[in-house]
């Protein structure tokens, strides 16, 4: 008996210590961790039809978010990245960003390529009060406090590219073709060109309208249907498709010798990496706006790239560890990942309210070569506009560029009642009324 | 105009006086740095110039091999450089250069420029592609160039091209008498490009004939264009057809002569255009020099992976649920999502690029406006010998006689000695292997990913379903009535219209004859 009791005792101490220990010997480095990390969430499509664009936007901010942890962190925090991959499903994205916040605890999110997605997850940052960096070009009419676009707003892409056709450099376009993927993005960029054009006096019947809906394939069709409306006159296509719907379009045009120097199409969706997959020989001279292409030589673009096709070599990503591509979307995803890191280093907190204080009047030198500054009120980047021709090799030739940085207007002068919205996002208070 | 006119005669002079040893320095330099109007002001002073040269660089121009390095202008192609303005070559390339930028507006002009040089070359071919070029996008200045041309040519051909041109010329300048038989010539051989000229014509013109003739002319000119737009939708509606036919006959066989609903049939397609990309990228790495054939090595290798995983899929899983329609379904469907995962775990979840051979780019132009792409034409004569095939194997061959008295009646087949269940598994190998096919041929038009079978599974089923099931006939019928009718929706009410249209039109359909279009007489199959 005393033998077994004291058996027990022992048995029980020893239990007890190693518990102990194992949950010392577990928790206390979590516990050390937790105050050396900050999380950050990465929500972008890694899979189904706009993963051809999205993927490598994950690769890019994982590559900066490296950089900053090699060079000390945020705050002498390290940065941990959190990756889901929302599918391209829009609902997806919303439930995917609330797991993101909520669940992990995230400071920021950088992600989202479609409006449409922004769109889905908009409530949810609203709702739980945390901070999106969106880096893709999109059609404005939103101003969020917890939204900052590092994309350009429809005056530092689409309107100076329409106005580049217009001009007698760019070809003189008459007639215009709108044609796009059928979502928010693209109808509302075509509501604002089609009033910007009638402004300029473009009448109604020069201008056709065309949508397709997301993954279409077959555009045979559409194609034919350009030619017969060129036949009218100087005709442009303003091309708002997205995600891999771009290969098979860009192919139909090839296949079907509609030439750059005949009917320009100029993209606002599509750069250096959507084009990867397509022999780019007949399509020379086809435009895209943008605010950045990877052929602009500029130090700080020679910087970038290179650190690109290094992290893509060392991390073995497909594609790009043969043949790196930088775009557009991937220096604004670059821009905004430093800048909240700049700052949260000037608010010295990670609070929402505090870091988007803190983030008006930030300045970056972007890899396109100009500073970019974030703008003091709207929540946009001044950024600098460039329309590039496509090249033989899939690169663009810069045909065409503005001056300096051009300040964002969100709320498009064309779109009736627009000049009565604030250039700031509204104030929690006033928002039941700004909503009336 | 003053300085077009300027052109003209130097041009004329030109063509009469051949070889200039160097081109004029200071306009090559200033195509390569000057700015927009400078530039196009340099291509007018290198027409004067006017020999084989200055084609060779406005040529480099336009295509994109110029280069300069410092001030000097090179012409650089496949790692050699020949110096733009004096001809001779370079022993080493400077290691500082830069591409000279061209923008559509500037090679436009170059191009026209090579063209108008072009004309009186002595060699037929280059004449035909100058005047081709020029057709497109002549401006007034070239009118005296082309009237020599015009006299000259002995090509009838080429000859008639060239009155095309004048005519469009003409049209600006020229009394009453020139421009009435300019826009006469214009509506007999006109194509697209002549309607904007003659619509400015009605605007402008004065004189009550021309513009009469120009009327009659636009109406000719539009008769022409709305048979190009027809033979072109035609074209395209069988082109569909061929994609839904091809999609859709190897369900034919699984679902409409054995009745087994099979939701993974999209994934057996993605399969094969999976095992196109794996093939490419073998040939890609050991094969280069014969890469454009790589797709007679697929498409063997694309039916057999399929029908090699159908046949497993018969055996493990489909086999033991003959006769329960709702279990095979919800079987299928999951081996379907596993189908999908598998791949994306192998290949990753992004598209993977199939290229096309290069003989299968670019089309043919067989009306003014209407090009037809060699890819489609390739698949739908790929879509009508597999079909062929198909229809061989089904009646001609032994294999094909069981397939079809098992169907019948399978009983009465096992009586006989047929072995059921091994004709069952290769009718299941048969119908997944040209799933394969219709992979392989899918991956040249669009995009390759885990998700491909997911679009073409409910286009399939449609598909068989109106058709009839059990009848290759009606599965033929099917495709093609679909492909016109979304072809032709779609060129009327837009692509996403065009879609719901058809889905509607189905659904009614089936509710007025739930059999489809062809429905088998007799005893039926029944599983």
């Amino acid at each position: 008996m005393f033998h077994r009791r004291s058996f027990l005792k022992r048995f029980s101490a020893l239990a007890s210590t190693l518990a102990v220990a194992a949950a010392v010997g577990v928790h206390a480095p979590d516990a050390l961790a937790q105050a050396k990390t900050v999380k950050v969430g990465i929500l972008h499509s890694l899979s189904g039809t706009m993963a051809i664009s999205e993927t490598v936007l994950k690769d890019v901010a994982l590559m900066a978010i490296d950089e900053i942890n090699a060079k000390g962190g945020v705050m002498g925090m390290k940065i941990e990245p959190v990756v889901v991959d929302p599918a391209s499903n829009w609902p997806l994205f919303a439930e995917k960003a609330r797991q993101l916040i909520s669940q992990d605890k995230v400071a920021v999110t950088f992600g989202c390529w479609t409006s449409v997605s922004r769109k889905s997850v908009l409530p949810v940052f609203e709702e739980l009060n945390s901070l999106l960096f969106y880096p893709v070009q999109y059609e404005g009419e939103e101003i969020s406090r917890n939204v900052f676009y590092t994309g350009a707003a429809p005056n530092q892409q689409a309107i100076p590219a329409v106005e580049y056709l217009m001009s007698k450099e760019g070809g003189a376009a008459k007639r215009w073709v709108l044609l796009g993927t059928d979502y928010v993005y693209p109808r509302t960029t075509n509501k604002i060109l089609r009033a910007f054009l009638k402004s300029k006096g473009v009448a109604d019947k020069d201008i056709d309208e065309k949508y397709t809906p997301f993954g279409h394939s077959d555009y045979q069709t559409i194609v034919a249907d350009v030619k017969k409306f060129a036949a009218g006159g100087k005709t442009a296509v303003v091309s708002t498709i997205n995600g891999d719907s771009n290969v098979p379009f860009y192919k139909e045009l090839g296949n079907q010798g509609l030439k750059a120097t005949d009917v320009p199409v100029v993209a606002f969706s599509v750069g250096e990496e959507e084009l990867r997959g397509v022999d780019t020989k007949p399509l020379v001279g086809h435009l895209a706006a943008w605010n950045y292409f990877m052929s602009i030589k500029a130090p700080a673009n020679d910087e970038f790239t290179k650190k690109w096709a290094s992290y893509a070599k060392a991390k073995n990503i497909a594609g790009h560890k043969d043949k790196p591509l930088t775009n557009d979307p991937m220096e604004a995803t670059y821009i905004g990942i430093y800048m909240w890191k700049q700052a949260v280093e000037k608010a010295k907190s990670f609070d929402t309210d505090k870091v988007a204080a803190a983030m008006g009047g930030q300045t970056f030198t972007a890899p396109s070569g100009i500073t970019s500054k974030m703008d003091e009120k709207n929540h946009h980047l001044h950024k600098a506009v460039f329309i590039g021709e496509v090249k033989a090799d899939g690169q663009f030739n810069v045909v065409w560029k503005t001056k300096g940085p051009v300040k964002a207007q969100p709320w498009s002068p064309f779109i009736p009642g627009n000049d009565k919205k604030k250039d700031e996002p509204a104030l929690m208070a006033e928002k039941p009324a700004a909503k009336k | 105009m003053k300085f077009t006119i300027l052109v003209l005669l130097s041009a004329l002079i030109v063509c009469a006086t051949p070889h200039a040893v160097a081109l004029d320095r200071a306009a090559v330099e200033k195509l390569a740095l000057g700015d927009g109007e400078e530039r196009l002001e340099a291509i007018a002073a290198l027409i004067t110039e006017g020999d084989a040269r200055a084609v060779e660089v406005l040529d480099a121009l336009a295509s994109g091999d110029l280069q300069v390095a410092g001030k000097r202008v090179l012409i650089v192609k496949g790692g050699s450089a020949v110096d733009a303005v004096t001809g001779e070559k370079l022993a080493a390339l400077p290691a500082e250069r830069e591409d000279v930028v061209a923008n559509n507006r500037l090679r436009n002009a170059a191009q026209g420029a090579v063209a108008t040089l072009q004309l009186v070359s002595p060699d037929r071919a280059q004449r035909f592609a100058a005047a081709k070029a020029l057709s497109a996008s002549a401006d007034a200045s070239a009118l005296p160039l082309v009237k020599k041309a015009l006299e000259k040519e002995g090509d009838t051909d080429i000859r008639a091209l060239l009155a095309q041109i004048a005519a469009t010329l003409e049209l600006k300048a020229g009394d009453a008498k020139t421009r009435l038989s300019a826009v006469r010539t214009l509506g007999t051989s006109g194509g697209g490009n002549a309607k904007p000229l003659l619509l400015s014509v009605l605007e402008d013109e004065t004189d009550p004939d021309v513009k009469l003739e120009a009327k009659h002319s636009l109406k000719q000119i539009d008769k022409r264009l709305a048979w190009g737009q027809r033979a072109g939708l035609l074209f395209a509606g069988v082109s569909l057809g061929s994609i839904l036919l091809l999609a859709a006959l190897g369900l034919a066989i699984t679902y409409g002569l054995m009745g087994v609903i099979n939701m993974a049939h999209g994934e057996l397609i993605m399969i094969g255009a999976y095992a196109t990309f794996v093939v490419q990228n073998l040939f890609k790495a050991h094969m280069p020099s014969v890469f454009d054939w790589y797709l007679l090595c697929a498409v063997p290798v694309a039916f057999a992976v399929a029908a090699l995983v159908g046949m497993v899929l018969e055996r493990t899983v489909i086999r033991w649920l003959y006769g329960r329609p709702l279990e095979t379904l919800l079987a299928t469907w999951g081996i379907s999502l596993v189908l999908i995962q598998a791949v994306r775990t192998i290949f990753g979840a992004q598209n993977v690029q199939v290229e096309n051979p290069a003989f299968m780019s670019g089309g043919i132009e067989i009306m003014s406006g209407v090009v037809l792409p060699w890819s489609r034409i390739v698949i739908v004569s790929f879509a009508g010998a597999v079909l062929a095939g198909v229809w061989l194997l089904l009646t001609r061959t032994r294999l094909g006689l069981f397939i079809r008295g098992v169907t019948q009646n399978r009983g009465m087949a096992s009586c006989v000695g047929v072995p059921t269940a091994r004709v069952d598994t290769l009718a299941f190998g048969l119908g997944s292997g040209i799933a394969g096919l219709a992979g392989c041929a899918l991956s040249q038009i669009g995009n390759v990913g885990p998700d491909l079978g997911q679009s073409y599974i409910v286009d399939s089923f449609m598909v068989v379903v109106l058709g009839g099931v059990g009848q290759l006939a009606g599965t033929v019928y099917a495709a093609l009535g679909l492909g016109f009718a979304n072809k032709l929706l779609e060129s009327w009410a837009g692509a996403v219209l065009a879609k719901i249209a058809v889905l509607v039109f189905i659904i009614v359909f089936i509710q007025k004859r739930p059999q489809g279009m062809f429905a088998l007489k007799g005893r039926s199959v029944e599983t």
